[in-house]
């Protein structure tokens, strides 16, 4: 096969899966948050979420204006030949992605505030790259918003402190960032590794659906006790109040310093938009998140 | 809570009408308007200008809509609401001058802006942040643009709406704010939360 051009149409696909239809896990939790929300008014954005994504699918269209920063995670299988002429597939199926779908153009120059116009810039798209063993190509796509990007934190906190510290992080994290990050919200948290590792883990973290805890029970105890406390804020879908401030949270983790203990909390919007293809070696393409009509 | 559907021009009378958690929907002209074309239209108060629309009675949008031209005519691709905080610097004067009725946006407004409902009949609407597929399906055309000058996002778009909505109504004309509740009733609850995971 082509890499160059079976990749470019692939990821063309997938740019156009994720921001046209969430995936099944966020759907279902966004119609059982409107089932059982409680205040009027929380009740009332989560129904108008609901409408918005089914024309959003229905009519082919971006379900929000900001169609995010481009961002990739690669698991290329090391028997895979040409792997680096992937970038540049990602980078020209980004650029046709934007007019076709159409995307909004999120990438502008941060020292002359230029918008490029097609969504890609100086390491934007983004590409995550991991190795693997086998002969596949598993890419997944991350459209990132940038209301739920201004809230992500990191915080180097007290090792001292433990557990409980990360716990109050992520609940003032939550509640400093309000309505900003367009709620009800996945969380992705992580400690541990470094500044950059831990925020790296923590969006990471975003890509796992949110109905699937995380295997260790102990982390997956964790998990559900910070969905629990960040519900119990009252902030509610777009902050005006109710049960639904987050749908899922999920966390990960690195060793640590001694003397360190970073935390990282990222947001993602009630939009929580990815899709994930993978290829085999004759090309055939398995849609994991989606189904392709 | 109720549902008002509400046509524009929009009476105070009907604006005192509602009340926070109220439900909206609103049909007839709607005008975008964000930081720039705020700031001008109060400059051309001070000057005795006329701006290109009178705004009484309508219902103004934070928005930086996508538009595109489909031979002379203008199509809303997408029109979601963009944060509204940024406006209160000018919101309760913009409210006294031209006496807007409705002012549609995401995340809430302050106390400035609050007050100045109160004093002159005006509601906040909140539009839920993102939604832009369910804005732009409410806007049924493109009337006309004014201060194009300013750009695509921050010009003045003139819309004609059939039930825009749900709004939310978040601060009403009675000095009631939902945000500013929701962030008070949270304050609340963080002390209770810290408590339940036993932290100090």
């Amino acid at each position: 096969m082509n890499i160059e051009q079976t990749i470019e149409n692939i990821a063309i696909n997938l740019l156009r899966l994720a921001v046209t239809q969430l995936p099944k896990d966020v759907k279902e939790a966004l119609q059982n948050a409107h089932k059982q929300e409680t205040s009027p008014a929380g009740k009332t954005q989560l129904k108008a979420i609901l409408d918005n994504i089914e024309l959003a699918e229905k009519t082919n269209t971006p379900m929000c204006q900001d169609t995010g920063t481009i961002i990739f995670y690669i698991k290329a299988g090391a028997e895979v030949k040409n792997l680096d002429k992937i970038q540049n597939a990602l980078i020209n199926a980004t650029k046709k992605a934007t007019t076709e779908i159409p995307l909004r153009p999120n990438a502008v120059d941060p020292f002359t505030q230029k918008n490029t116009g097609d969504n890609t810039g100086r390491n934007i798209p983004h590409i995550n790259w991991e190795i693997t063993s086998g002969n596949t190509i598993e890419i997944t796509v991350l459209p990132k918003g940038g209301g739920s990007e201004n809230v992500c934190t990191i915080g180097m906190l007290v090792p001292g402190e433990g557990i409980k510290g990360l716990k109050k992080f992520v609940v003032d994290t939550v509640i400093k960032a309000g309505s900003m990050p367009c709620p009800p919200n996945i969380l992705g948290v992580a400690v541990g590794g470094g500044a950059d590792i831990a925020m790296k883990l923590a969006k990471k973290a975003l890509l796992r659906p949110i109905n699937q805890p995380n295997p260790d029970p102990e982390i997956a105890r964790l998990e559900k006790e910070l969905l629990e406390a960040a519900n119990q804020t009252g902030i509610g879908p777009m902050g005006l109040g109710g049960k639904f401030t987050v749908l899922g949270v999920n966390v990960d983790y690195a060793a640590r310093h001694p003397a360190s203990y970073p935390a990282a909390v990222a947001f993602n919007c009630w939009a929580a938009r990815r899709a994930t293809a993978r290829i085999k070696p004759d090309g055939q393409v398995e849609y994991l998140t989606h189904k392709m009509r | 809570m109720a549902t008002y559907k509400l046509t524009t021009p929009i009476s105070e009378e009907q604006i005192r009408k509602l009340k926070v958690n109220d439900e909206v929907y609103i049909t007839g002209t709607i005008v975008t308007a964000r930081d720039q074309a705020h700031k001008r239209a109060l400059q051309f108060y001070k000057e005795g200008k006329k701006l290109p629309i009178s705004l009484e009675g309508l219902a103004v949008f934070h928005c930086g809509p996508i538009v595109k031209k489909e031979g002379d005519k203008w199509i809303v691709v997408a029109a979601g609401p963009t944060t509204s905080t940024r406006m209160d610097i000018f919101e309760d004067e913009f409210i006294k001058n031209f006496k807007a009725r409705v002012i549609i946006g995401k995340g809430g407004m302050g106390k400035r802006t609050t007050e100045g409902m109160q004093k002159y009949g005006a509601i906040y609407g909140a539009f839920t942040g993102g939604a832009a597929v369910l804005a732009a399906k409410a806007i049924k055309s493109v009337k006309t643009v004014e201060w194009f000058d300013l750009g695509m996002p921050e010009a003045l778009w003139i819309f004609e709406a059939e039930e825009f909505g749900p709004l939310t109504v978040a601060i009403d004309s009675h000095g009631n704010n939902l945000f500013e509740d929701v962030k008070r009733a949270t304050e609340e609850n963080r002390k209770k939360i810290y408590e339940r995971l036993g932290i100090q």
